[in-house]
């Protein structure tokens, strides 16, 4: 009586994790998407949640079962399973296992994975270089002429010229710097080559489903589409130091015109 | 007769006495580890808000009572080294791998006991150098457990990394040293002392966790050491190991060239991977082991699960890139390590789904250690299921140093380790100390650790699909991460009912210790071997040379002690089944 009255609690305790659980999760908890690419992650998202959702409620509440079976039981039931029903248990839920793994990988996520980092830029993308420091996004465009000049470190003052820009080069005369600050236009793709100038930060983008890391040494670039505009919060997350938490950019969609005014503002007030 | 006493107990060369310091001093350092999270749930939870009784505490991390970045992250970084390096490897993989191989494969002691006692004091020092380094100039290391350069490498990129990390990486090389020489001795111990009839087939599978995960740590362990090292030449003799040129790093330029930040996370992952399958193997093995000591019939699927195991420790050496998809490794490799590391579901699928069959027909007995071993299945499922978002190279664009890996890992080298070892040491008190533990109190202490343990790290996975990144010192800067101030409260609640239900194991521990009842030689009913000695066992643990007949399940069966046979039982008096 005790005893089956404290295994049917226990039981209750897995089959409410399961049931909870899943009822929890089945929530939308993504940001709202933004970008092109994003569907195709958000899809990949969307069939681990749903497939392992499954796997979860069922693993619990078999769990639960056999806790709950086995408090009622006074005398054991089949001792030993035969060696066959052992392996073809395994073959059949190993298979099954690799098939959703697997499947979902080679099915969804690789041809996004590939699209995504194999896609050639388009001429008209716009291009911006993002130097990451501690705590901020330093943001360049490469002006009228469409090239960035010429960087040193050793030029780099952090007052003055925090990107080292070289001022005796024609290219950089042009060249547009934001800080924590990017705007682009809606309806291009958008290009980034990332750069970092102390430690590792990694430039995320949360509603565009954006992230990558941005390693000193080396120049990691990012293509992506948005899909709406408005302006969108730009995440550091990779522990950089002590403002790490609190290392914000904007990073926003706007119109052809505004995106002139704007680019043409920053190159006012320089 | 105190130099009797010191040899006993403190120098001593016996694997038992070894394991039961490794044990307590691993239980200690747990004990700042859930100290450093309280902290760390504390200014999670409420990030504004003046712990004054805190400010008297800690008058320098927290002046006035609200935490500084500074502190926070050196809290952090130790939280995790420490519970990962020190409690966990501690407790479960030296602590019960000491105590428990020599036992269950029937022999007087490890392979090389003085080694073993070498290993113990080298790895205590490991333990308090770390904890001094709380108290250097700039505070204890700062970079996370990862100690990703150049954030590590460079002093004034962040206060712990002044002398804090220095010693981060000093203490880090002794573990090392320790536990490469623990791991050669299980993994001898295991090739040369077996009792006579103990085939490998017949070893139960704690035996076989333990040497597998010993041979991993001995594989793995190199590389990082030599990564410590180099680290430690970029920091102090100007080498540029893992610095390239042009870093400058609070204003100044440095005189580094040449190296690769990408090249420690290389090295520390191919370690890093492995060393978590370390912890967690052994705490599947003991858990399957303590199964059918409470379900009263043979385990499923024995020899499967010992190739499961096989399996998934050849693979976790090939898959230390699911930690780098977006770091700028080359994607293609990025594809390699996604379907690679995917395999490893299939094997870790079966081990979980032979524990659940496990229970099949079974007459289940939900005693303290039961419970806990079984709640391991559960949180192994659930940490498992994480790890196919995150196995996953295209959902990790998401989710990689989200909450969503914070959830994952801590229900896995968190949760899964943590109940094994609650069931271990109920399981083995009765051997280790020859008394009882307090059911009631252990039952209680139970429901107290998995609730609320589950909620915490589930809960952490929807931040991370929210876009919580980690290592966050607050969540108040950004306008999306709004809405996740409730669920933050919610888990820093949990995260204090959690640690305060430890209170019960903590006292039933300590008074147990002294005043539990008597434990008979063999109070579950088990199979193995440390089964037959005397509890606590004595020098030397077996009276007799113990002559193995059998496999390690023979529950079940009908014999003059009951319903079960341990593994001495001759055939020709209980016929061998498996
Ligand atoms: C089903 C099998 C598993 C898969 C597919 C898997 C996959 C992964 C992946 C891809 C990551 C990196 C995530 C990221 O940083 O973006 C990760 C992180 C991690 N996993 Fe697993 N994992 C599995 C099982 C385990 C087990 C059994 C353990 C421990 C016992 C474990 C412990 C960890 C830890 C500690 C980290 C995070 C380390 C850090 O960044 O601080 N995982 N896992
Ligand atoms: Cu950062
Ligand atoms: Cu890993």
């Amino acid at each position: 009586m005790r005893r089956s009255l404290e295994t049917a609690l226990a039981a209750a305790l897995f089959a409410v994790v399961g049931i909870g659980g899943v009822v929890y999760g089945a929530r939308s908890w993504m940001p709202p998407l933004a970008s092109r690419h994003g569907a195709g992650i958000d899809a990949m998202l969307l069939y681990l949640l749903v497939t392992v959702g499954g796997l979860f409620l069922t693993g619990y509440l078999a769990l639960a079962y056999l806790i709950w079976r086995g408090g009622r039981r006074d005398r054991i039931g089949t001792r030993l399973a035969s060696h066959k029903t052992e392996v073809v248990l395994s073959v059949v839920l190993g298979l099954g296992m690799a098939v959703i793994a697997e499947g979902g990988v080679l099915g969804i996520g690789m041809p996004v994975w590939t699209e995504y980092f194999d896609a050639a830029p388009p001429a008209d993308a716009t291009v911006i270089e993002v130097t990451a420091q501690q705590f901020m996004w330093n943001v360049r465009y490469p002006g009228a002429d469409g090239r960035f000049g010429r960087t040193a470190p050793q030029l780099v003052d952090e007052t003055t010229n925090p990107l080292g820009l070289d001022r005796s080069d024609p290219a950089a005369t042009d060249d547009i710097v934001t800080i924590n600050e990017i705007a682009v236009p809606f309806g291009r793709a958008v290009r980034i080559r990332l750069h970092a100038k102390d430690v590792i930060h990694s430039f995320f983008l949360p509603h565009f489903r954006v992230k990558q890391d941005a390693v000193p040494g080396m120049t990691p670039e990012m293509v992506f589409f948005p899909t709406s505009t408005g302006s969108f919060e730009l995440a550091c997350a990779e522990l950089c130091g002590l403002a790490h938490y609190r290392m914000r950019g904007f990073f926003n969609v706007v119109s052809e015109t505004q995106f002139r005014a704007w680019l043409s503002t920053q190159a006012a007030t320089r | 007769m105190t130099n009797g006493f010191v040899r006993r107990y403190i120098f001593s060369t016996d694997h038992k006495i070894i394991g039961i310091q490794y044990i307590l001093t691993g239980l200690i350092m747990a004990i700042v580890g859930a100290w450093l999270a309280v902290l760390i749930r504390l200014q999670l939870g409420w990030p504004e808000h003046q712990w004054v009784f805190l400010s008297r505490l800690l008058p320098k991390g927290m002046p006035s009572g609200v935490m500084t970045p500074e502190f926070y992250l050196a809290v952090v970084t130790m939280h995790g080294t420490i519970m990962v390096f020190f409690f966990i490897s501690y407790v479960l993989v030296s602590g019960f791998g000491n105590y428990l191989v020599p036992l269950q494969v029937g022999a007087r002691d490890m392979a090389f006991p003085f080694l073993n006692m070498l290993s113990y004091w080298i790895a205590l020092l490991s333990a308090v150098v770390m904890v001094l380094s709380f108290f250097v100039e700039g505070g204890a290391a700062a970079a996370g457990w990862t100690a990703y350069p150049p954030l590590s490498a460079v002093a004034s990129a962040v206060p712990g990394s002044q002398m804090g990390q220095t010693l981060w990486i000093l203490s880090m090389a002794l573990f090392i040293a320790s536990f490469t020489m623990s791991g050669l001795n299980i993994v001898a111990t295991v090739f040369s002392t077996r009792a006579p009839g103990l085939s490998m087939m017949r070893l139960p599978l704690t035996v076989w966790s333990f040497f597998i995960a010993s041979i991993l740590g001995l594989l793995a362990f190199p590389p990082l050491t030599a990564g410590a090292v180099m680290l430690l030449f970029d920091r102090h003799f100007g080498t540029s190991f893992f610095l390239p040129s042009g870093l400058v790093v609070a204003g100044k330029l440095l005189p580094n060239t040449g190296g690769s930040p990408l090249l420690w996370q290389h090295l520390f992952w191919f370690l890093g991977h492995p060393e978590v399958y370390v912890l967690i193997l052994p705490a599947l093995g003991i858990a399957f082991d303590i199964l059918p000591a409470f379900t009263r019939k043979p385990v499923f699927g024995y020899r499967i699960s010992v190739w499961c195991l096989v399996a998934v420790g050849c693979l976790s050496m090939i898959v230390w890139g699911h930690h780098m998809f977006v770091s700028g490794m080359s994607p293609f490799t990025g594809e390699y390590f996604s379907l690679v590391t995917l395999t490893i579901t299939v094997p870790m699928t079966i081990f979980g789904v032979n524990m659940l069959a496990s229970l099949w027909g079974a007459k289940l007995e939900l005693r303290t250690p039961m419970l806990f071993a079984l709640s391991v299945i559960a949180m192994f499922g659930s940490g498992g299921f994480g790890g196919l978002f995150l196995g996953n190279a295209t959902a990790d664009m998401q989710l990689h140093d989200t909450y969503f890996v914070v959830g994952h890992f801590h229900m896995m080298i968190g949760g899964v380790t943590l109940l094994a070892t609650f069931a271990a040491i109920y399981f083995w008190f009765p051997k280790m100390f020859g008394r009882t533990m307090n059911e009631t109190l252990g039952r209680l202490h139970f429901w107290f650790t998995f609730g609320p343990f589950f909620v915490i790290f589930f809960m952490q996975h929807f931040l991370g699909l929210q876009g919580a990144p980690r290592r966050y010192y607050a969540f108040t800067a950004f306008d999306y991460l709004r809405d996740t101030r409730g669920q933050n409260l919610a888990i820093s609640i949990a995260a204090l009912l959690l640690v305060s239900g430890q209170l019960l194991f903590l006292v039933n521990f300590v008074w147990s210790l002294f005043g539990g009842l008597a434990a008979k030689a063999n109070p579950w009913q088990a199979t193995t071997l440390e089964w037959t000695t005397a509890s606590p066992p004595p020098h030397g643990n077996f009276e007799t040379q113990p002559v193995v007949e059998r496999w390690a399940y023979e529950y079940g069966v009908q014999t003059t002690d009951g319903d079960f046979a341990v593994q001495t039982v001759p055939a020709r008096n209980v016929p061998v089944t498996a």
